[in-house]
């Protein structure tokens, strides 16, 4: 990689072993102000039945950029991640409070269908998990049939894309109809990834996408995410802080307190969460006294 | 949606499909919820007409009472419901000890290819048509004996209940956790101890739900009776003579011309049911929904 | 029956492992008990093999596809008790398919669980119920509703359609169908769910989080996925409508004819045992019947062990197996 530079940290960086590289355009871009927000949390809550979650989470999410949430298991990461495109709703006697902005539009009003929500919110799961009747055309294909894409050559065209900007095309062109359940586990993964991104949301959510891969396949995985924030809005959840350095502009960093509730602890640009935590619990957690 | 975001020009351009989709769902949400409605009509119209029908019947005289010479209205059905006593009890007897013995090498001794084909066919076996086991025993037995005999009834119910049994008691046997197993082999008990004494009582309850739900299901068995205990006008408790059971008194009423078998056939069916959804809310009740018999 | 004189070659590796005494009694009866089973199956081929075999002599394969069954001069064929028995049970069959997976998918993926519960045990009570109790109540209730109301309107909505005219009556090839339709359901119905709910959630929600709505969840993801357990599903209820003997012979009207509509009287092999056996004319008759049980006997075989293979295949771990 040309251009790079090493910033070496501070203690608490260099503690856990973080080192932060950026290219100098990265860094630029990430320095930009006045960058879009895609997605702004107002108070959101998540319940499941009676147990409040996730309470009081204000944050914006800014276009085209890679968000990471970190925290501790059972912070509520993966909980308020899947706020964002009404995922949480599909628990059983799950329920949201608060507002989820999408380009400035409440995901939550009364009318908003959560699959037309879900169709400009993609995700990513933490296990992959290809359709395994379908082939891998077919599976990158899913999601175009509820856009109305039905032409054979766009179709073909949309699933090319697709593989190319998720670095599977080299790997899979000439196995396109084999089923996608004979991929790898970090193959399937992507081949996930690019049937998130063929129907081509605004936001595309990642719930440690990793966590279920090797080290060789979890660079792959971060490597994409980067090359998708170009065209993409990616927040990712991960209990890799390592990961949340390497990859994310802006990191948040979630907490469950004494009552089992996660909350929004600090949020701010990736260095600066890292290197200079304003939180005491946050230096906590980045330098490994807990959690 | 707003127009204004960074929406797709995919997404935009999918409002009328949307549309389209979502008359879609609602309209299949709507026939899944009129398919569920429709399903459970049967239930409630054959238990509607079983009391409507079977509580007028229902006497002391039928309970008490054998039958009139046919076409004499009054009489009671009470060879029917020893007959069915008789063979039930007998057919259980018989079925249980070769069921549950089979269930526990299935369960010890099944983790290879004998244990593969044997509880293939003990699942091949509960497939198999009740009148069929019928003819079966009627060559095997009736036939050499030139004899209708209520132990050749017995015996065929006790092949539709020995598959159903045997599976349960398989599938009780290995959930019974490996640690209790071990625990006893390591203060040196021998095998069959163990399993008499250990294994077996700790599966017990399994084995017993599963032992009431097979004897409801014969209980209503006319099929296999047919052509083995024949069916008998008079009340006998000679296993070696032909009897008669409840369902098979059913199904000769229910054909028959007099208006006062059709009624005493309701009352036998209601009968019979209560009994058997009684066995079946009681099993229901206390062990849950772990343990159900199919067909 | 003999336990004792069953040989035990299945406790050998048993014996090889404990030699005690205790222990090789309780090998060996257990194994007995096993080998009985194989016996108990062999034993009823074997059976009725040579108790139909004059009439297997006798008429030979074309036994399956003639139509005549004359007791009185000893000629028979099954080719009208087949075909009754492939019109009903196929009719219920799809008829009872349709309406168990429609069930099955509200119980799963749509009624809560306070619905859903009581909902899926009281389709499954449908299955206590004794093949008498469904004969009673087709006669007596759904026949007659069949001859009143249903028939008529059946006919005069469809009647333009070959099969369809014809007189409703009380009994008749329509009255099997339906009771047939009911009393397999709850099998297909109970399978199905099983299947369906074992449909990993990571599947629905890959689904859902492409925006797919409920139903193109289940028509994309979960139905494909489970499509070869609800088949077999569908083929234990299969089999259960074929061999169905006792509420068929009540209803279907018992006439010895190929039906020519949709309300004409018919047989099933079952009920023509269940009709004739205790009544026969002749040995040769007795023989026929034998004959007919046996063909029951290896189609009901054959569509059982098709049945729990798909099904193992499916309960065998999650591993779905997926073909070109």
């Amino acid at each position: 990689m040309p251009d790079t530079h090493v910033e070496s940290g501070t203690a608490a960086a260099s503690a856990i072993g973080v080192h932060i590289v950026r290219t100098e355009e990265e860094a630029a871009a990430s320095a930009a102000p006045a960058q879009r927000v895609a997605i702004r949390a107002e108070n959101v809550e998540a319940w499941y039945g009676p147990k409040l979650a996730v309470a009081g989470v204000n944050m914006e999410i800014r276009a085209n950029s890679v968000t990471a949430l970190i925290g501790p298991s059972g912070c509520g990461k993966s909980t308020l991640i899947r706020t964002f495109n009404r995922m949480h709703e599909f628990a059983p006697a799950a329920r949201v409070g608060g507002a989820v902005f999408l380009d400035g539009e409440n995901i939550y009003e009364r009318g908003i269908d959560p699959a037309r929500v879900r169709q400009r919110v993609g995700m990513v799961f933490q296990k992959p998990n290809p359709f395994p009747t379908m082939s891998i055309a077919e599976n990158v294909a899913a999601g175009l049939r509820f856009l109305g894409v039905r032409s054979k050559s766009e179709i073909n065209d949309r699933v090319e894309r697709a593989l190319k900007v998720s670095a599977l095309w080299e790997e899979v062109k000439n196995d396109l109809k084999k089923p996608g359940m004979a991929l790898s586990g970090g193959q399937q993964q992507r081949l996930c990834i690019a049937r998130a991104i063929a129907v081509e949301p605004e936001v595309v959510l990642m719930d440690e996408p990793c966590s279920a891969l090797d080290p060789i396949a979890t660079l792959k995985i971060e490597d994409l995410m980067r090359e998708l924030a170009v065209q993409y809005t990616i927040v990712v959840v991960t209990h890799n802080m390592q990961q949340a350095a390497r990859v994310s502009d802006r990191t948040a960093f979630m907490l469950a307190g004494e009552d089992h509730v996660g909350r929004l602890v600090e949020y701010r640009s990736t260095e600066e969460l890292f290197t200079r935590p304003q939180d005491k619990r946050t230096e906590d957690y980045i330098t490994g006294r807990f959690g | 949606m707003n127009p204004r975001s960074g929406a797709s020009q995919l997404f935009l351009a999918s409002e009328g499909l949307y549309r389209r989709r979502r008359l879609a769902n609602r309209v299949m949400t709507a026939v899944m919820g009129i398919a569920a409605a429709i399903a459970v009509i049967p239930l409630f119209l054959i238990l509607f007409y079983l009391l409507q029908k079977g509580l007028r019947g229902l006497s002391l005289d039928l309970l008490t009472q054998d039958p009139n010479r046919p076409g004499r209205p009054g009489g009671g059905v009470r060879n029917s419901i020893v007959g069915s006593g008789i063979m039930v009890g007998l057919a259980t007897a018989i079925g249980v000890p070769i069921a549950i013995g089979c269930g526990v090498f299935l369960a010890e001794f099944g983790q290879n290819r004998a244990g593969l084909v044997i509880r293939f066919l003990v699942d091949v076996m509960a497939g198999i048509p009740s009148i069929t086991v019928g003819l079966f025993i009627y060559g095997l037995i009736v036939l050499p004996q030139k004899q209708f005999t209520a132990f050749a009834g017995a015996v065929a119910l006790a092949i539709i209940l020995l598959p159903v049994v045997a599976r349960i008691t398989e599938e009780m046997v290995l959930l019974v956790p490996r640690s209790v197993r071990e625990a006893a082999y390591a203060l040196g008990a021998p095998r069959w101890k163990t399993t008499l004494r250990i294994v077996l009582p700790t599966a017990l309850p399994g084995i017993i739900t599963g032992v009431l739900l097979a004897v409801s299901r014969i209980a209503g068995e006319a099929a296999p009776l047919l052509f083995t205990a024949l069916g008998n006008q008079f009340n006998s408790t000679n296993v070696f003579h032909a009897m008669d059971a409840l369902p098979l008194r059913i199904f000769v009423y229910a054909v028959g011309p007099y208006d006062y078998w059709h009624e005493q056939a309701w009352a036998m069916s209601l009968l019979l049911v209560t009994i058997i959804l009684f066995i079946s809310l009681a099993v229901r009740a206390i062990f849950g929904s772990r343990v159900t018999v199919r067909q | 029956m003999a336990i004792e004189s069953v040989p035990a070659p299945l406790a050998r590796r048993g014996l090889r492992n404990r030699l005690k005494a205790g222990d090789w009694i309780f090998t060996t009866l257990v194994s007995a008990t096993a080998a009985l089973v194989v016996l108990i199956v062999l034993g009823l081929f074997y059976e009725l093999i040579s108790r139909a075999l004059p009439s297997i002599r006798k008429f030979g394969l074309p036994f399956l596809w003639e139509t005549q069954w004359n007791p009185v001069r000893e000629t028979f064929g099954a080719g009208t008790f087949i075909v009754g028995t492939l019109i009903t049970s196929v009719v219920a069959l799809v008829l009872a398919t349709v309406l168990a997976v429609l069930v099955a998918l509200f119980l799963v993926e749509i009624a809560p669980p306070w619905l859903s519960r009581p909902l899926s045990y009281l389709v499954e009570l449908l299955a206590a119920i004794p093949s008498v109790v469904y004969g009673l109540w087709g006669v007596f209730v759904m026949g007659v509703f069949i001859r009143d109301y249903f028939g008529p309107v059946v006919v005069d909505t469809l009647g333009w359609i070959p099969f369809f005219d014809g007189t409703p009556l009380i009994t008749g090839i329509f009255s099997a169908c339906l009771i047939l339709t009911i009393m397999i359901l709850p099998t297909i119905m109970a399978v199905s769910r099983d299947v369906i709910a074992a449909v990993p959630n990571s599947q629905r929600e890959g689904i859902m989080a492409l925006g797919a709505t409920r139903w193109e969840a289940i028509r994309i993801a979960i139905l494909p996925y489970a499509r070869s357990g609800v088949m077999g599903g569908a083929i234990l209820g299969l089999a259960r409508a074929v061999g169905e003997t006792l509420a068929v012979t009540l209803v279907i009207g018992n006439k010895v004819a190929i039906p020519s509509t949709i309300f004409d009287p018919a047989y099933t092999m079952a009920s023509v045992i269940a009709n004739q056996f205790t009544e026969v004319e002749n040995d040769m008759h007795r023989s026929a019947l034998i004959e007919i049980a046996l063909v029951l006997l290896v189609i009901t075989f054959v569509i059982n062990v098709v049945a729990r293979l798909l099904v193992w295949r499916v309960t065998r771990g999650q591993r779905v197996l997926v073909q070109e």
